[in-house]
């Protein structure tokens, strides 16, 4: 009975968030509507006994969402996005597309033959859920990971325009031991660099 | 009566006795403030109440274009936030909520703290404001990623992120004499979210106060005591997982964990007065260049400690 409750007033919570998201008329309540909707279904997530999974998406999600307010407020051209303003474009189009796609899904999940359930969940609910997603692909991933979190890193270094490499020139040698001129930085990292 | 029911009736107690320890901390920072005036400890010791009934009678104040719900829930969330902290946090055997993954959940809520914090700067429609809230946000930044694998260490000893499993696994040494550099670098993360000592820019004084700029009345109650509230409860959660929780000798744990947390809390009060405020963009090659590389051997000589050892030291 309880859990029942819970999980309904977590659903309506995150659905009646989700469409706060685009009802409401400034980006910095859109951000943490949407964040709002997160902490939701991370709530119903821990219902599932799928504890761990649940608090970090939590976790992930507020991060991400209090990020998400600051680009979302720096981005929105000439700056409309300190004033008051709609959320939504192409209204006719994005409305046929929702609705169109809520009747898909919805009536898929109505109308699917659900099997029925075939043993008993296992004691470690998270443990069994990793072994069924990544199972024999896990050293795939630990590998290309860390490449992927490489990458980011150096196209972040590369594309920043006021990064080390454009202030210390290509060898990082720009005011060192060659004897060029210093980078014009106005601020200096806290290691004096 | 189960023992659910009985801890959530304890939760009851839970508020008003971090509302003490808060009220305690700020008469200890206040006494050590009017010291350095030359004032008597006595005034500094009722001046966060005489402040508290200063702004209970004061009116509330809000400015055109303020987003008031953004920046009310900011202000009442500082407190809750820290209260949800406490939850999770064994008082000898006893937890008000044993969660199996109560480190994890202590992070979601130190999280949550972005977002509070941003919002305060955000709602008060304010120039000061706001700038104290992308202070804030910059500096978390810097020093998220560190407490994360600060907080990892502990979890590495002890093979678990239960909270009473941590402690339990310190039953020989305590976590802080084998990962010093991980309590460190936590104990500034506490420093840190809590907007306070050398990490205060957000709330900074050169910024007009920055988020805490344009709060009066019984908002900046709130924001000022949640944020004693957030600094004890960073100090709180260290004893479990870095000072062995309840372990001592005649006192009960519970008291023992009390004792030990207030002890942090007048290091933290210490603390502001030693270092120079930094400022967020100076923190960033600091956490990142300096303090990263450093928590993840922390973390590493831990987890080799615990494979040759079999277990926590």
């Amino acid at each position: 009975m309880i859990p029942a409750i819970l999980f309904w007033f977590f659903s309506v919570v995150a659905v009646a968030s989700g469409a706060a998201v685009f009802i409401v008329n400034s980006m910095a309540r859109a951000s943490y509507a949407l964040a709002v909707s997160f902490i939701a279904v991370g709530a119903i997530i821990v219902q599932l006994h799928l504890d761990y999974i649940g608090v970090i998406t939590i976790l992930m999600m507020v991060m991400e969402m209090a990020i998400m307010a600051v680009f979302m407020v720096m981005y929105m051209g000439m700056n409309p996005a300190l004033m008051p303003m709609d959320m939504t474009h192409h209204k006719h189009r994005s409305a046929i597309i929702a609705v169109a796609v809520f009747v898909i899904l919805a009536g898929g999940a109505l109308f699917i033959p659900w099997p029925a359930r075939i043993g008993v969940p296992p004691g470690d609910v998270t443990a069994s859920l990793g072994q069924a997603l990544m199972g024999s692909k896990m050293l795939v991933m630990l590998t290309i990971s860390p490449a992927l979190f490489a990458t980011i890193v150096a196209a972040l270094v590369l594309a920043n325009p006021r990064g080390r490499y454009d202030r210390l020139g290509d060898s990082l040698t720009r005011g060192g031991a060659d004897k060029g001129t210093a980078p014009e930085d106005p601020i200096r990292g806290g290691l004096g660099r | 009566m189960d023992s659910t029911v009985t801890g959530a009736l304890w939760a009851l107690i839970l508020p008003f006795g971090l509302a003490v320890a808060a009220l305690l901390a700020a008469a200890g920072n206040a006494v050590l403030d009017s010291r350095a005036r030359g004032l008597s400890a006595t005034a500094g010791m009722v001046a966060p109440v005489r402040e508290t009934a200063r702004l209970l009678r004061q009116q509330r104040r809000t400015l055109p274009g303020a987003d008031s719900l953004l920046w009310r829930i900011g202000g009442a969330g500082l407190a809750v936030a820290a209260v949800l902290k406490v939850l999770v946090i064994p008082f000898g055997n006893f937890t008000f909520a044993d969660l199996p993954t109560g480190l994890v959940w202590f992070n979601a809520m130190d999280v949550l703290l972005w977002a509070l914090w941003w919002l305060l700067g955000w709602g008060a429609n304010s120039g000061w404001s706001l700038v104290g809230g992308y202070r804030f946000l910059a500096q978390a930044l810097s020093y998220e990623l560190p407490l994360m694998f600060a907080l990892t260490a502990p979890a590495v000893g002890a093979g678990s992120l239960r909270l009473l499993d941590i402690q339990d696994a310190q039953d020989g040494l305590w976590f802080v004499v084998w990962m010093p550099a991980a309590f460190l670098v936590y104990a500034a993360s506490v420093v840190a979210f809590s907007s306070w000592g050398p990490f205060q820019t957000a709330t900074g004084r050169d910024a007009a106060g920055g988020v805490i700029a344009e709060l009066s009345g019984v908002d900046r109650l709130l924001v000022l005591a949640g944020r004693y509230m957030v600094l004890v409860a960073g100090a709180a959660f260290a004893v479990p997982l870095f000072f062995g929780g309840g372990s001592g000798p005649w006192l009960p744990g519970s008291v023992w964990v009390i004792v030990k947390s207030l002890a942090l809390v007048a290091v933290f009060i210490t603390a502001r007065r030693l270092f120079p405020t930094l400022r967020p963009e100076r923190l960033a090659e600091i956490a990142l260049v300096l303090v990263m590389p450093l928590v993840l051997i922390q973390v590493a000589v831990a987890a080799v400690i615990v494979v040759v050892n079999g277990g926590a030291l």
